[in-house]
């Protein structure tokens, strides 16, 4: 069976390219526009890995998604892409410790996403 | 600053005595900068003794005594120079030779003041350095506040350019590896999307070029009489076919004068902005009514539309650099977040002001002030 990738972002432009390319690889995709919407979908619908912009419309959007899911499945590989990780100073390698300690994503890739680069980590992350 | 940290180095108790009943319950007034600092004194007895305080606390100005036991004053300076402390120094001096001062001055010192002074001449020495220390600051943390919005803006600037350039990037990756098959027709929702991010990228610079010209104010602005009335009725032309294509009907009226004495391209920016966020806004079958109200005063134009409306929140944030309103509502309606920012400093620029009431879902009303005599006093000669 075609492994299900749920891939969240508010660009509609990402949505459909990266759709486009993982269903030609032979993903079976799920897209959601928004943190609410995935939320949603996961409700209905557990992928086998999750790809998900960091900065939607709440700075840390992408975060808490993460969290979300390794929260319902521990196993479920997220990736976070950003166009600003230099920018933000925030680090994945660390959490950020306190009270509230962010579970870290799989992999993070920069945007813009090279396809190659894409599949190749979806690929790595689904077969461990 | 709410107090002025004094440090009084001399080794005369007696010294020591008379500075703090001059300075402890003073208050510095700083009338030219409109400021009253309060003083917080604390002494030491040598030049070594002050070294050591200066180690463990900050002062913002050194009282210093030049004649000390040990080290004397242009050695304590010396030493603060070597540390890089950011002090102010006031050297105390029984013998006003001119040989101390200049070498005092030369090692840092801002002012001195000679043995014996009154009170008074104290307390004016101690403000004349309040007075340069806060000046500085204050030059100092503007230039930090502009160099940081500075920095802001183009960091958004990178990212609001990035953005399309790599939808667009992506696309062309996908075509180039043919990944809907030979067919061009496949490939159509892809060029269309990366024709309209193309167009967007390419507004976003046509605004910035707008506001960097009204920012610098490099370009000479050219006041003529303009009808205001004629410049909407262009406007409106030029936004005919989007609104046409959606069913949005456009009406203009006026009351009074509406020539002003203003610079066209700045009236047509204006206009332009406002009216193509109207329609672009909207609803289908939505209605737009620009009415220019004038007087001796001032013209007023008022852009009202039928749209998706904003709540207060979103209001209060809309006229600053790159803020869009991100929902589900305007997702697919491209704009570079720069337009009413540039309506703002034009506004502004005719002393006058933009502002906004609105309901969601129910529509918007902008309304700029443009004042008469701001563009009539700056074209006299």
């Amino acid at each position: 069976m075609n492994k299900c990738i749920l891939l969240v972002d508010d660009d509609p432009d990402f949505l459909l390219s990266t759709q486009t390319m993982l269903s030609s690889a032979g993903y079976a995709v799920t897209t959601a526009e928004g943190v609410a919407d995935a939320e949603e979908k996961l409700t209905r619908h557990r992928p086998d890995a999750a790809i998900i912009d960091l900065m939607m419309e709440e700075f840390d959007g992408g975060f808490s998604l993460c969290h979300h899911i390794k929260k319902l499945d521990p196993s479920i590989p997220v990736i976070m892409v950003t166009a600003v990780t230099s920018e933000t100073g925030l680090n994945f390698d660390v959490s950020t410790g306190g009270d509230r300690s962010w579970i870290k994503a799989d992999a993070l890739l920069a945007k813009p996403v090279r396809f190659e680069q894409l599949k190749r980590e979806l690929d790595r992350l689904l077969k461990e | 600053m709410a107090e002025l940290r004094v440090l009084v180095v001399d080794d005369e108790p007696g010294m020591r005595h008379s500075i703090k009943r001059a300075l402890s319950n003073h208050t510095v007034r700083l009338p030219e900068i409109e400021c009253e600092v309060g003083i917080q004194l604390q002494e030491a007895d040598s030049g070594e003794r002050a070294l050591e305080i200066l180690e463990e606390q900050s002062f913002d100005l050194i009282l210093l005594d030049h004649k000390l036991g040990g080290l004397t004053g242009v050695d304590v300076l010396d030493q603060l120079r070597r540390r890089e402390l950011d002090v102010m120094v006031i050297m105390i001096t029984a013998f006003a030779t001119i040989e101390t001062a200049v070498r005092a001055t030369k090692s840092g010192a801002f002012d001195f003041i000679s043995k014996p002074f009154t009170p008074d001449e104290l307390k004016e020495t101690v403000r004349k350095a309040a007075s340069h220390l806060l000046m500085q600051r204050r030059a100092r943390e503007l230039t930090e506040e502009k160099r940081r919005v500075r920095f802001d803006f183009i960091r958004v600037l990178g990212h609001e350019l990035k953005s399309p350039l790599g939808a667009i990037e992506n696309y062309l990756n996908l075509m180039k590896d043919r990944i809907s098959g030979n067919e061009l027709d496949a490939y159509e929702q892809m060029i269309t999307r990366s024709l309209a991010r193309a167009g967007g990228m390419r507004k976003l610079i046509a605004d910035l070029l707008d506001m960097t010209r009204i920012e610098a104010g490099e370009k000479k602005r050219e006041f003529t009489t303009v009808d205001v009335k004629e410049a909407a009725e262009r406007a409106v032309e030029g936004v005919k076919r989007p609104a046409e294509e959606r069913g949005i009907a456009i009406s203009l009226e006026h009351t009074g004068p509406t020539t002003l004495v203003s610079d066209r391209g700045e009236i047509d920016i204006v206009l332009n902005n406002l009216l193509s966020n109207a329609v672009k806004y909207n609803r289908d079958e939505g209605a737009v009514t620009i009415a220019l109200r004038g007087d001796d005063e001032s013209i007023t134009i008022t852009v009202r539309d039928t749209g998706i409306g904003l709540t207060e929140e979103e209001a209060a944030k809309l006229f600053q650099d790159f803020s869009r309103i991100k929902n589900a509502k305007t997702r697919d309606i491209p704009g570079s977040g720069l337009g009413l920012s540039i309506v703002k400093k034009i506004a502004e620029l005719y002393q006058g002001g933009v502002s906004v009431e609105s309901r969601p879902d129910v529509g918007s009303t902008f309304t700029i002030v443009l004042n008469r005599h701001a563009s009539s006093a700056e074209s006299q000669p």
